[in-house]
């Protein structure tokens, strides 16, 4: 066994056993972050927040919930919004949460894509975080079925009906996943386990990854500067804390952090206590039936655009069924931002409005994407419909023309 | 030299037995997904079809699916290989789901056509897709008839006969 003195102190104490001021200098006091940032850059943190804002509510809502397909509404709209004290504040916790979790989350994402945050070294960075955002949205949707609402069920049932299009194995594959002919008890309960268990689990992994990556490469800035942090540190440790680019996590960068998540709690508790309709859709409170599809099927928000993209082929083309051009659109479009870092083929890393032509594209992604967003909440009817369909082929277009748009911008500005 | 040999054989001999347990475990989770026997034998639904109305959409339940019913009137016209006629009368039987995403369409009794509110997909009275999305028409259930009773589930001569056509045209 290894030599120990005996401790002067708790902290010794704990220092020994587990060496937590080296732990506390590598993860906090001695973690670099750019000076050159804005608030845009405390999204992480907040995402952080959020999560465990959800993990807790949705804690305390399972100590009520049943996943059953005879109690399950029940337990959610009578016992823990009626019976249970403050049952309804831990829903519109986890309700409102779940909506901002996505808010957050996109502008984490077009932020980085506005800065370039995704290449030179930043790939895994990038890829990491598409991963959680897939995880998030398979936890998104295994939650949404939970309610056992009208719009629980037919959400349930449009997404697993999806998995049907797969050549050869699509029908059984569906049954398969369902655990039945239709949706029912038996995909309550697997979705239930989804969605408390297994994906949280893989969600708290991959988070993990997504910090570990971060290590190496580190934080980008406003202006995509590449500089030796290690000797931006040394000035800092030094003293000369105004020269440096650098500030440690711990307690320069977070104390900052903290000051915007003030500001986002404020916004985030007056959503939950005085406009938290906007999460709850009115017709997931009559109970799922069947046999009797809504009038008007959406999903939340958040899954609005990639869904008017499954939708906006609505018609055949050189012999490809609407369904199927839907389809492989839905499954491009939810792929496509994984390989974003080599679509770029300019190697600046610089914010969109410096580069030529990055910033055109960035912004008609942006206003496609709203384009999306808004007509994926509309009827697909009449001239919706053909709204849908060149929204639609317009994303498509904009991510095949990337990597010509970018390597042409490299010439022009001649590998700057 | 020998140690690593050694080392080397235990080694493979350990992935192999492991491999096998993991192929093993993966073919256990995946039939721990399948569906139950008791699902898969869920029987099978009797419609007695004489005391329908004419052009009133009868909705019957088979396999947890809707089922459409649609007893034509005199001057609805049949299409070829969707219909099936039971004592004086043509009937439409089919999956009252949508062929692009399993929404069920609703029945415009005044245009005798559905129309599915998902997504826009139109289909005319014998479930014939003839606008948006849908890439089929609407899937006809295995039926027989047993005089004017409908037994979904059992493939019946008239069934064989509709199936014959659809897979020659």
């Amino acid at each position: 066994m290894a030599e120990f003195k005996k401790a002067d102190s708790m902290l010794e104490w704990f220092d020994q056993r587990l060496g937590v001021v080296n732990f506390v200098k590598v993860m906090m006091t001695e973690y670099w972050i750019p000076k050159n940032i804005n608030f845009l850059w405390a999204m992480g943190v907040l995402l952080t927040v959020l999560f465990t804002f959800l993990v807790v509510s949705g804690i305390f809502l399972l100590m009520y919930y049943k996943p059953d397909v005879n109690m399950a509404f029940d337990s959610v709209n009578y016992t823990i919004m009626q019976e249970v004290a403050y049952g309804w504040l831990f829903r519109h916790i986890h309700a409102v949460g779940a909506s901002v979790v996505f808010l957050v989350i996109y502008v984490h994402m077009f932020t980085g894509i506005y800065y370039g945050s995704y290449k030179k070294g930043r790939e895994m960075i990038w890829v990491s975080g598409m991963l959680l955002f897939v995880l998030f949205s398979a936890e998104g949707f295994s939650g949404y079925m939970l309610p056992w609402g009208q719009m629980s069920y037919w959400a349930a049932y449009v997404i697993t009906e999806i998995f049907g299009g797969i050549p050869f194995i699509g029908d059984e594959l569906v049954v398969w996943i369902r655990g039945n002919f239709y949706v029912s008890d038996s995909t309550l309960t697997r979705f239930f386990m989804l969605h408390v268990l297994l994906l949280p689990l893989a969600i708290i992994g991959a988070i993990v990854f997504h910090f570990y990556a971060l290590r190496f490469p580190h934080v980008n800035n406003e202006e995509g500067e590449f500089f030796d942090f290690d000797e931006e540190a040394e000035k800092y440790l030094a003293g000369n804390k105004k020269e440096s680019k650098v500030v440690p996590f711990w307690p320069v960068f977070l104390s900052k952090d903290f000051f915007v998540l003030g500001f986002f709690m404020l916004f985030f508790f007056y959503l939950v206590f005085f406009h938290y309709n906007f999460a709850m859709d009115p017709v997931n409170f009559d109970k799922a039936d069947g046999l009797k599809t809504p009038a008007h099927i959406y999903p939340e928000w958040y899954f609005l655009w990639s869904y008017e993209v499954l939708r906006g082929f609505f018609f055949e083309i050189a012999g490809i069924s609407g369904k199927s051009l839907g389809l492989i659109a839905f499954g491009i479009a939810n792929a496509i931002f994984f390989v974003l870092p080599w679509l770029d083929r300019s190697p600046m890393v610089k914010p969109a409005n410096q580069r030529p032509y990055f910033k055109y594209w960035f912004w008609f992604l942006m206003a496609d994407l709203i384009v999306l967003t808004v007509y994926g909440k509309l009827p697909p009817t009449g001239a919706n419909a053909w709204v849908g369909f060149a929204s639609s082929m317009t994303f498509l277009v904009l991510f095949a023309a990337l990597p010509f748009i970018t390597k042409a911008e490299a010439k022009k500005v001649g590998g700057k | 030299m020998m140690d690593e040999s050694r080392r080397g054989f235990i080694g493979k001999a350990f992935g192999a037995v492991a491999a096998v347990g993991g192929i093993a475990s993966l073919i256990a989770m995946k039939k721990t997904w399948d569906p139950l026997p008791s699902v898969m034998s869920a029987g099978f639904t009797t419609v007695d079809v004489s005391g329908l109305e004419a052009n009133k959409l009868e909705i019957a339940v088979w396999r947890g699916k809707p089922v459409f019913i649609l007893k034509y009137t005199e001057d609805m016209k049949p299409t070829d290989g969707r219909n099936v006629k039971i004592g004086d009368h043509y009937f439409s039987v089919m999956i009252g789901l949508c062929t692009h995403l399993g929404c069920i369409p609703a029945y415009r009794a005044d245009q005798h056509d559905f129309k599915c509110a998902c997504h826009g997909g139109e289909f005319t009275d014998a479930g014939v897709h003839k606008f948006g999305p849908p890439p089929r028409p609407l899937d006809i259930p295995p039926f027989k008839l047993d005089g004017v009773t409908l037994v979904l589930g059992e493939e019946g001569p008239e069934y064989k006969a509709m199936m014959a056509k659809a897979g020659g045209a």
